[in-house]
């Protein structure tokens, strides 16, 4: 194992310490238990929206914090959820007087923390609401599996989100807004190569020399298929339109239902409720996110977005907008994701909207 | 009759079992889930090994809360909110206590399970602890009305969850990471059931020995 680290177990505290220093002017630290906040917070009358999750993954979530997107990120161990206390104390720490949205990323740690936590901040008197993040069309059911994970789309809800509550939204806005620009956005991945979690020191998982893996997860849990390596277009080409009719692909995409837990303020406790993608349609206007997975380059990234734009344009989908680059990273992964956000006119107003964080800036 | 001295022992004796298979439940674990389960559950018990002298004059339920805030906020992943849903139910069915009888070992084993099964929604045969720690406590509760003592009881329930681990193995994955294998992840014994039959079994190593030293 070859990383810039000290000890493996202070790889995570040393990192946030680095952020801290690098953008003092944005965000502040906490530690035991470990957050990152905006400098400005509490922002009085306005909901305050935390992330959060394994770390490894960076920038998301620590790098967006700041004016337009996060109020804090909660970060856990590499690849293991953040816990509830982290998640409580950034709520007390933000807290506005206006309420706070969790945005969750659709793993079972993270879904049982948050949920600990909803409940623990409920009891202390903070209105809390939590919404899940699940877009990879990779996993196909989600009867016998944990379901779609989150993955690309959490950047942009996030973005979105923190526009919106910038703008007055009040919570239960902002948990509905959140929940359209999921249900809008798909993403998929895939891996040229492994990566290694410093604490373990070995890579994650095996993949030959000739091997990619289509429908990568964020943290190297196995894709849809293995193959053998093919040009960047070829492997564009599968992605955006998957070649086989009866599985879901970027475009030609499926329904999907699925049914996700959120708290029901009305009767005060958890509910089921059901959730139903639907297919884009020819005309559609979208926002194209190529996602590098930490160890491809952002030449690499402009390469697949050439073949992706050409493809959108044969499908008579429209990108209005774009994000290319290193955003939600799994270590030195080489890979990337690709993920497709159909855009309505509310969406693209909050996107275009100013934003000021380490990772994600423009407007001011 | 398991006193609070026995309660005290078990921790530390679980803590230990989980530093020494730490390796191993991480390997399982990497096989098919994210190998991070040794690593995780090793950091949280290392924390509540820290607190064991500040146990001596606490009740049971009090002992079984801390344990259970001490794994919430160090564990993370999914084992933390198991784990810390299974001691803080079992803290609650102990309140005030500073010895169990069969009943109330009945009780805190009965309202564990409850607590995990409400918070991970996994169903019996979906490759998880549930797998285990059910059918231990169905099997202790039968030996408890057929009039066994708990140490009798208990040898039954680890017996049971031996079982049930062992049939983890040829199950597919319906929950957490694993379940993205799908048939891949047959032929693999699960961590957390791994981790939930080690700490039965070092229940029953502490209440039995006790017992036999009780004897000489």
């Amino acid at each position: 194992m070859k990383k810039l680290i000290n000890q493996p177990e202070d790889f995570v505290k040393e990192s946030l310490a680095g952020m801290a220093v690098a953008h003092a002017d944005l965000i502040q630290v906490n530690y035991e238990p470990s957050f990152v906040y905006r400098t400005d917070a509490p922002v009085q009358g306005k909901v305050a929206i935390i992330s959060g999750g394994g770390s490894g993954h960076e920038p998301m979530h620590v790098g967006f914090v700041g004016m337009g997107m996060l109020d804090a990120a909660c970060p856990g161990e590499v690849f293991t959820s953040p816990t509830p206390d982290q998640m409580l104390a950034a709520a007390q720490q933000v807290d506005g007087g206006a309420g706070i949205l969790y945005i969750v990323k659709n793993y079972s740690g993270d879904l049982m923390n948050f949920e600990m936590a909803t409940e623990l901040a409920r009891s202390e008197g903070i209105r809390t609401l939590n919404i899940i993040i699940d877009d990879d069309v990779a996993v196909k059911d989600s009867l016998y599996t944990q379901g779609r994970r989150g993955v690309g789309t959490t950047v942009l809800a996030e973005k979105i989100c923190g526009a919106a509550a910038e703008q007055g939204y009040n919570l239960q806005q902002l948990a509905n807004l959140c929940r359209k620009v999921n249900l809008h956005g798909r993403s998929l991945g895939v891996a040229l190569s492994s990566c290694t979690v410093p604490a373990k020191g070995t890579p994650t998982f095996a993949l030959g020399d000739n091997e990619i893996e289509l429908g990568i997860g964020i943290h190297g849990e196995p894709g849809r298929e293995r193959v053998s390596m093919k040009s960047g277009d070829e492997i564009t080409e599968i992605l955006v339109r998957w070649l086989c009719p009866s599985q879901a692909s970027l475009i030609d995409n499926i329904d999907y239902s699925r049914t996700v837990r959120e708290w029901d303020e009305a009767q005060e406790g958890w509910v089921d409720v059901e959730l139903l993608n639907k297919p884009l349609q020819k005309g559609d206007h979208i926002l194209a996110y190529v996602n590098s997975m930490g160890g491809t380059p952002v030449s690499e990234l402009y390469l697949v977005y050439r073949k992706l734009a050409e493809i959108c344009e044969q499908e008579g989908l429209q990108i209005v907008r774009n994000l290319i680059g290193p955003y939600m990273t799994s270590l030195e992964m080489q890979g990337c994701s690709i993920t497709l956000l159909k855009l309505d006119d509310e969406m693209l107003r909050l996107w275009d909207a100013p934003v000021k964080t380490a990772s994600l800036r423009w407007g001011v | 009759m398991v006193t609070q001295v026995q309660i005290i022992q078990w921790i530390q004796v679980f803590a230990s079992v989980i530093e020494h298979h730490k390796e191993e439940l991480t390997e399982l674990d990497a096989a098919i889930g994210d190998a991070d389960h040794g690593i995780n559950m090793d950091r949280g018990f290392k924390k509540v090994s820290n607190l064991l002298p500040s146990f001596v004059d606490k009740d049971i339920s009090t002992i079984f809360r801390t344990v259970s805030m001490t794994l919430i906020s160090s564990v993370g992943g999914a084992s933390g909110p198991l784990y810390g849903t299974w001691f803080l139910r079992a803290s609650s069915a102990t309140a005030g206590k500073k010895e169990l009888t069969e009943e109330d070992m009945l009780k805190f084993l009965q309202s564990g399970l409850d607590g995990v099964i409400e918070r991970g929604k996994a169903q019996l045969g979906d490759k998880t602890m549930l797998d285990v720690l059910s059918p231990a406590v169905v099997a202790f509760e039968q030996a408890v009305n057929e009039g066994m003592g708990t140490v009798e009881a208990l040898r039954v329930a680890v017996s049971a969850a031996e079982q049930g681990l062992q049939e983890t193995i040829p199950m597919v994955a319906k929950k957490g990471r694993a379940s993205y294998l799908g048939d891949r992840s047959v032929g693999h014994q699960d961590p957390g059931g791994t981790s939930a039959y080690f700490m039965l079994r070092s229940l029953l190593k502490v209440v039995d020995s006790q017992k036999k030293g009780g004897r000489g």
